[in-house]
This record gives C-alpha cells, sequence and structure tokens, in this order.
C-alpha cells in the first residue's frame, strides 16, 4: 500500500507504461520506472529530448491515461483511484492547443470555467482578469482561429489557470513559438508563478527554458529519470569547462582523439563532434588545437563554454541532447576558427 | 445536475460554433430542397404503379422519407466535432477535467437535433410550397419531429463512439457511405415496399430508419395508426437509451488508448 508524501505536490513513484509495439513487435516501453517529486509551489520542470517519456508522465499524472504499474499523486490524491478529485484540482495545458478555434477567446474561458464547477459570474470575472494578465484583452473576443501562434498558446495557459488549479501541467508550452513569442510566453509564465499559488509541471525539450524557470529539475531519458536538482546544482556539479571540436571532413576521428591524449577529461565522440571538459577551457583549447595541428588534422570548428545542462545531459546519458536550439547556451567564451 | 449544465453550456458551444459560419446554414438549407423537389420531380408517376399503398401524391410520400434521409446524413456526422477536438489538445482537456462525459455525449446529440429540426421544418415548408397537403395538422407534425429527433440521437451517439473508437474523420465517412445508404434504401424512404421485392420488406422491419420513416409518416395522415406509431416511437427511444450508453462506453476505451 502506496501513500502520498504530504509535503509533495506531486509524486511519481516507479511509474512503467507500455504501448502495443504493432504486430509482432514488443510492447514499446515508454515509462521505465520514472520517479520524481515536485514540492508545493515550485516550478518543477521534466527535461528530455522528444520521446523520452514526458508527456507519458504528464498524461498519467493527470489522468488522462493510467499507468501499467506504479504509483502517482497530486496534492495528496491518488491519481489512479480518485481521478474525479484529482480533476478538481489540476489545470491541464496539453502539448496540442486546448482552445476550441470556433470560440472567442473569452468563450474559451469561460467555457473552460464552468466545467470546472465556476458560476457564470465568476468565470465572467476571471476571465476578464485572465485576458488583461495574457494581454489579450484586446483579442477577447475575437475567435481563436484569427490569433497568432503566441496569443493562442497564452490563452491556453489562461484556460488551464481559470479554475484556480493546485497543481498546473504545462506540456511543451513554447514548442512551435517563434523565438520571440518564446522569450515574451517565459516572461507572462514568470509573472504567473509569482502570482498564482500553485505547483507547476513544466515539460520541456528546451534546456533553456528549464534552466530559466524551473527551481528543479528530472532529466528524463528512456523513460527514466537520470538525474534531479536545480539547474545550479546540476551545472554546479560539472567540474570545468566544456571543449567542443568539429573535425574537418577528412579527419580521422581516431586520430585526432588520440592526438588529444589526455589534455581533455570525459571526452565523448558523436560522429565528426569531439566534446571533452578541461578545468579551464581557455587554456586547454590551445593544447589541443596545437596537438592536431601537430598531427596535420584539420578541424572545422572550437568551442569553449561554461558548464551548460547540455552538459549535464551528456555526462549522465552518455549522449547529447540533440533537440532544440539551446546548444551553445553557456555563458563562456566562443572561439570559432573557420566557420563550417 | 452537472451535467445538465455542460450539456447545455456544450451544446451551446456548438450552435456557436454552426452560426458563425453561414455556408453551413445555407447548405443545410438547400439540401433537402434539392433532395425533395429532384426526387419528387424523378419519381413523380410512381403513385401510377398498380398496388402502390402510398397514397395519390408521391410528395406527400416522399416528404417524410426525405426528413428522415436527412436527418440520417446529418447526424452520421456528428463524430466530427470530436474528431476535431481530437486532433487539438480540446478532448484531453475536457477528459482531465470535471467535464461530464454524458454531457459530452449528448451535447452534440442535441446539436444534431437543432439541426434536424431546422431541415425538417424547410422540408415541410418547400413542400407545402409544391403543393403537398398533409391530413395530420399540427399533431402530425409535431410526431413527425419527435421522430426524426430520435432518429438523429441514435446516429449521433453511434458517430460519436464511432469517432471516439477509430479517431479518425475516415472511419466516419465510411460509416456515413456504408451504412447511411443502404439504410435508406432498405426503406419504405421513397419507394413503397409492399412493390419491392419481399426480402427488403423483411429487413425494413428491422431497420431503425425505416422505424422513423414509419412513423412520421403515419403521423402525417389524417387518421394516423397511433398503435403503430407508438410501437415505432418506442423501439426508436429504447435503441437511444443503447446508443447513448455505448457511446459514454467508448469514452473509457479512448482513454485507455491515448
Amino acid at each position: 500500500m502506496t501513500h502520498a508524501s504530504p509535503s509533495l505536490a506531486i509524486d511519481a513513484r516507479d511509474l512503467v507504461k507500455t504501448y502495443p509495439g504493432g504486430r509482432g513487435k514488443p510492447r514499446i516501453r515508454a515509462l521505465d520506472g520514472l520517479s520524481f517529486g515536485a514540492e508545493s509551489g515550485t516550478i518543477f520542470g521534466l527535461l528530455g529530448p522528444n520521446g523520452a517519456g514526458k508527456s507519458t508522465s504528464v498524461k498519467i499524472l493527470s489522468t488522462l491515461s493510467r499507468a501499467d504499474s506504479g504509483f502517482g499523486s497530486i496534492a495528496g490524491i491518488d491519481v489512479a483511484k480518485n481521478p474525479d478529485r484529482v480533476r478538481r484540482v489540476l489545470g491541464f495545458v496539453a502539448q496540442k492547443p486546448v482552445s476550441d478555434p470556433m470560440d472567442t477567446g473569452r468563450e474559451n474561458l469561460v467555457l473552460a470555467g464552468r466545467l470546472q464547477g465556476m458560476s457564470g459570474r465568476s468565470a465572467r470575472a476571471r476571465a476578464i482578469e485572465l485576458l488583461g494578465r495574457f494581454s489579450l484583452t484586446d483579442a477577447a473576443d475575437r475567435q481563436v482561429k484569427t490569433y497568432s501562434g503566441g496569443m493562442a498558446r497564452k490563452l491556453d495557459v489562461a484556460i488551464g489557470l481559470m479554475h484556480h488549479p493546485q497543481v498546473l501541467f504545462l506540456d511543451e508550452p513554447t514548442t512551435g513559438l517563434d523565438p520571440e513569442a518564446r522569450a515574451e510566453m517565459w516572461i507572462e509564465l514568470e509573472a504567473m508563478a509569482r502570482h498564482e499559488q500553485m505547483t507547476v509541471l513544466l515539460t520541456t525539450h528546451y534546456l533553456e527554458e528549464a534552466d530559466r524557470l524551473a527551481s528543479k529539475l528530472a532529466i528524463v531519458d528512456h523513460g527514466r529519470v537520470i538525474v534531479t536538482g536545480s539547474p545550479d546544482e546540476l551545472k554546479d556539479a560539472m567540474h570545468g569547462d566544456a571543449v567542443i571540436l568539429e573535425l574537418g571532413a577528412d579527419t580521422s576521428v581516431d586520430a585526432a582523439r588520440s592526438a588529444i591524449g589526455n589534455t581533455l577529461s570525459e571526452v565523448v565522440v558523436e560522429f565528426r563532434t569531439i566534446r571533452g571538459r578541461a578545468a579551464v577551457g581557455a587554456v586547454a583549447l590551445p593544447r589541443v588545437l596545437g596537438a592536431l595541428d601537430e598531427a596535420g588534422l584539420s578541424v572545422a570548428s572550437a568551442t569553449v563554454a561554461r558548464p551548460s545542462l547540455d552538459d549535464v545531459f551528456l555526462k549522465h546519458t552518455g549522449h547529447s541532447f540533440g533537440s532544440g536550439p539551446s546548444t551553445s547556451s553557456g555563458t563562456g567564451t566562443t572561439t570559432k576558427e573557420t566557420s563550417k | 445536475m452537472t451535467t445538465l449544465v455542460h450539456t447545455g453550456i456544450l451544446t451551446a458551444r456548438q450552435l456557436r460554433a454552426f452560426l458563425r459560419v453561414p455556408a453551413y446554414l445555407i447548405m443545410n438549407l438547400i439540401q433537402p430542397v434539392i433532395w425533395l423537389l429532384l426526387f419528387g420531380q424523378l419519381f413523380v408517376s410512381i403513385v401510377d404503379i398498380p398496388g402502390f399503398t402510398g397514397g395519390s401524391s408521391y410528395l406527400v410520400f416522399l416528404t417524410p422519407g426525405i426528413v428522415m434521409m436527412m436527418a440520417l446524413f446529418g447526424s452520421s456526422w456528428a463524430g466530427t466535432s470530436y474528431i476535431q477536438d481530437m486532433d487539438r489538445g480540446v478532448m484531453d482537456r475536457f477528459l482531465t477535467s470535471p467535464t461530464s462525459r454524458t454531457g459530452l455525449i449528448l451535447a452534440t446529440m442535441l446539436y444534431q437535433a437543432v439541426l434536424t429540426v431546422i431541415q425538417t421544418l424547410v422540408v415541410l415548408g418547400v413542400a407545402w410550397l409544391a403543393g403537398a397537403r398533409f391530413g395530420g395538422g399540427f399533431v402530425g407534425i409535431l410526431i413527425l419531429l419527435l421522430s426524426a429527433v430520435l432518429l438523429t440521437f441514435v446516429f449521433a451517439a453511434f458517430s460519436n463512439a464511432i469517432a471516439l473508437l477509430a479517431k479518425q474523420q475516415t472511419a466516419l465517412i465510411a460509416i456515413s457511405q456504408i451504412l447511411s445508404f443502404p439504410l435508406m434504401f432498405l426503406s419504405s424512404a421513397i419507394m413503397d415496399t409492399t412493390l419491392s421485392p419481399a426480402w427488403v420488406g423483411d429487413v425494413a422491419r428491422y431497420n431503425p430508419f425505416e422505424w422513423a420513416v414509419d412513423a412520421g409518416r403515419g403521423a402525417l395522415q389524417s387518421s394516423p395508426d397511433w398503435a403503430t406509431i407508438w410501437a415505432n416511437l418506442g423501439l426508436l427511444a429504447a435503441l437511444v437509451v443503447v446508443m447513448t450508453w455505448l457511446a459514454t462506453r467508448a469514452f473509457r476505451v479512448y482513454q485507455r488508448s491515448v
């Protein structure tokens, strides 16, 4: 018998979920014993590449889907045993748009509020408040199909907030937005976290987003949590700077690897990219380039970066993050010898 | 109570969307007129065939048939709104909120019923303008509307269930083609079944579409056979209950598949 931990707003333990893999194929294991806990009032980030199991976790914890095994609770309520009670305390912003394009922004909000049991009057008042907060007042009475991507996504978040949920699920809130709309959304979400007394479960495959918004992170890969901590803790655990070398087209990766020797530690090779770490990147880089030059090996580009979540991910999973635009989100020095 | 409120606000949502696209409304009004007038002209001499038991005017005979045809064709598309909600995250949002599942089903059924009532009145108006006169009076028209609405409920609930199970618009196209047309032709909607091969009449007896045609046509007569009409309406009502229950069950299957 498993009991919810009272201090955790979201509690997931050993969640397992498999899907049919198609005719004659084994079942796909989307979640493979995933566990994490989010404390009340925090933004908790689930970070991982596409297909890591983030959305599946959200579906199970939001009562949309059921786990094969494991335990999940929201605000202390068991999601498998009391889904009806869980649905009253959660707000859900799916990865796909959750608004009705034929309705206006205001109608979408009022409908969502009323379905959550609010009276018509309080739903309308709350809609006005949220439209104002998300700068949608001017568009309030236009059909959502006329909204820009950024506006529609802000409305999605507002829909999730209508009934003052204790826990809000934000599944990839900025995927598909252009950088400008994404930056605006981050500002909105930061303001939201200040205004509303609630816990947010944010899933994202943008490192920068997790770094900026989440106070605590779980990095997910292949249906399991690899490592948990605050973004700073995770980065501080990385010692030294990252050195990233992209080799020229005719350069032998093995030859380069041996030329580098032990100038860099934690060396990982992916295709024509070599990543390693050094206590001080700016000192190590000239040595590495010198050694490669001596061996007659060409380098397309070389980068030194302060530790980033990408490095954290690489260290714990053995492969780089691969998706998202934030592979050089570090604040360190960047040297490019020749552009690709 | 919650179910009633949810049904009301979800029905209103669909009606808003309908009213915002005037083309839908116009299509819905033009379609019955085309069917009624073209069929009415094409088969005008059917009443002269010896053994035709449906009265002396084909237009009068055909009108309740066209009413039910519009109800059947319209309601078999009812699941479309679910497909749209599933393609977006709207359905997932509803299912992670306390939204009444029964309310979701009833709302699409009611919305289709409103369309059916509008179309039925249009068909009756056009038939009247074209010279058809019905002996059943106001009560006859109310019973015709009731039959059309019950038929709409049956197929709207069925369409919803298919949408939830198949999750694809193509499945709805398939049922509207594979199911609706045979149901229509295996009935007395456009042809007196006493003139068809005996097996058509036999099959028609188990065809819910025929129940509605028969009840509606009977009610428009000047001296209706109420026993038959109520028997047909009773069968339709029972089927409405079964289909609504099935559609609500389909939500569980849908949720297991996400």
